[in-house]
């Protein structure tokens, strides 16, 4: 196995007594690539901050690897227009070297935009700006918060197929926020499907098929993604709260809550 | 050295280096209201300043020494107000700002044995540059600029962004804590040539102007060191020959060259 990079034991987030995490068991390795999935305000980003060290935990503890090198990448890049900077100049704040600079932004595909202001980018040169400006601090790290927002379709696949290269290359962690579905299915080694608690979890082969992620997504996009349906533990009735079902052993491959918190 | 006395023994000169000393920390700090839209922050410790000078002669310690303590206090009242969340920060903001400018005046108006030029204090007055103030003047701005030298990667980065900043192990708390420190400094400083009322504009009116012709940081900062000094120096000068009040002058003189570059050059640069 390989080293463990950072332990999430029983973490819950709560705003104003609301649980927006709730209970969330994690581990990630050196080399693994966990997707985080969910509907809107299924407390994604906030589980995200938490291991950031941006969002203190209500309870529960966020462990992390000594001397552990984070590369974030935000959901978005918000630039105060008043302040003029290049990408050059963005870069080198990292305090890396011009070359090493210019050698992560030609990685992501922007190093024709070194002597550019970061005021001019569109979207999708900003997320590719912000996973440069990540990996040039050679992290163990890698944090990215639905980097595909503003990427065109075609960008997409290929800023996932980046990402996969850059964990080979940089041997780190990663851990993402998605809502690309079938694109995340393909480059990522685990999903974690989150509704406040993690609903199921597992291979992403796996996790197309359970009932918790069918119910979350619908099934017009769990049946883009599989047709094969198995039974589950436990469902959810209209009112979201759990009907437990003891007929079934849980399927190898994933793993899924035992319970849910009842509101 | 007969020549830099006769020089400092001359208000009008005494004013004129005093200003350049402002200008030089004004540029930087207003560079950092304009770009962490603060401007409504520095109204308000600007403000309290009146209420650091009732202070100061109330329990008799310098003017300078009572103002920067007192915008240090309410400095560090807003951060811990702001953080429970019970009142937006602008309302936060224009309760303090005009509490602490009327506590100031109605303190002053119960020490009648306090001789006070209140027009001078409010609006800047040419005339009471001291050697003194200029020896507070230089020693703030050294102060100030090495603080700026030492920590300017990180000020500029959690500035730029903040959450980053604090992914890459930035102090982000502590910085802002420092740039308000500097903040109390600068008003301090620049309350005897523009006064109380005016001293955000002489921050952002300069800046502003900086960012139309400004490609970098770095370069917004000197620029806007440069348009302060053409500010202060231009009122003082309408104070001197016209017998204006400093502080609205050195206002105008900012007004004018904000419309000249937002005019006058061509294209916006980035």
């Amino acid at each position: 196995m390989n080293e463990l990079l950072v332990t999430l034991d029983d973490l819950t987030v709560a705003f104003d007594d609301r649980p927006v995490v709730d209970h969330v068991n994690l581990k990630v390795h050196r080399g693994d690539i966990l997707t985080i999935i969910g509907p809107n305000g299924a407390g994604k980003t906030t589980l995200i901050k938490a291991v950031l060290g941006l969002q203190k935990p209500t309870r529960g503890v966020v462990s992390l690897a000594r001397k552990l090198v984070i590369g974030y990448v935000p959901q978005h890049l918000t630039l105060e227009s008043t302040l003029p900077l290049s990408v050059k100049r963005f870069m080198m704040l990292t305090g890396r070297s011009e070359p090493d600079c210019q050698a992560a932004l030609s990685k992501t595909g922007v190093g024709h935009l070194f002597n550019a202001s970061v005021h001019h980018l569109s979207g999708g040169e900003k997320q590719r700006l912000l996973l440069a400006r990540a990996l040039v601090r050679k992290p163990d790290l890698l944090v990215l918060d639905e980097p595909a927002q503003g990427v065109d379709i075609n960008g997409q696949a290929s800023l996932y197929e980046l990402i996969r290269q850059l964990r080979d290359e940089l041997n780190c962690g990663v851990i993402m926020i998605s809502h690309d579905l079938h694109l995340v299915m393909a480059a990522t080694d685990q999903v974690i499907c989150l509704n406040q608690h993690i609903c199921c979890s597992g291979h992403p082969a796996d996790i197309s098929h359970d009932p918790a992620f069918i119910e979350t997504f619908g099934t017009q996009v769990a049946e883009s993604l599989a047709v094969y349906h198995h039974r589950h533990n436990h469902s959810h009735d209209l009112h979201g709260d759990v009907v437990e079902d003891t007929s079934v052993a849980s399927p190898s491959g994933h793993q899924e809550c035992s319970g849910h918190a009842h509101h | 050295m007969p020549i830099i006395d006769a020089v400092l023994d001359d208000f009008f000169w005494r004013a004129m280096i005093g200003g350049l000393g402002v200008a030089l920390v004004a540029g930087p700090l207003g560079c950092f209201v304009v770009w962490r839209r603060m401007a409504y922050f520095g109204d308000t410790l600007a403000h309290s300043a009146l209420l650091g000078i009732a202070l100061s002669f109330l329990i008799s310690v310098p003017l300078h020494v009572g103002v920067v303590l007192t915008c240090v206090v309410l400095a560090v009242a807003l951060v811990l107000f702001s953080r429970t969340r019970a009142l937006a920060t602008d309302t936060l903001l224009g309760i303090l700002a005009h509490s602490a400018l009327a506590i100031g005046l109605v303190t002053l108006s119960f020490m009648p044995d306090v001789r006070v030029d209140l027009t001078g204090l409010l609006f800047g007055d040419l005339l009471a540059m001291s050697r003194n103030d200029l020896i507070w003047i230089y020693g703030g701005a050294a102060v100030i600029l090495t603080l700026l030298a030492t920590l300017w990667n990180g000020l500029l980065m959690s500035t730029i962004h903040q959450e980053l900043a604090l992914v890459e192990g930035l102090p982000v708390e502590r910085l802002r804590l420092v740039l308000v420190l500097m903040f109390s400094l600068v008003i301090a400083v620049a309350m005897k040539i523009v006064g109380v009322l005016l001293i955000t504009a002489l921050l952002i009116i300069p800046a502003a102007t900086a960012r139309r012709l400004a490609h970098n940081p770095e370069h917004m900062v000197g620029l806007a060191m440069v348009f302060g000094f053409i500010a202060v120096s231009g009122g003082l000068s309408l104070s001197w020959y016209l017998d204006t009040p400093a502080g609205p002058s050195a206002v105008v003189t900012a007004f004018l060259t904000f419309l000249l570059v937002y005019g006058g050059a061509g294209k916006a640069r980035a």
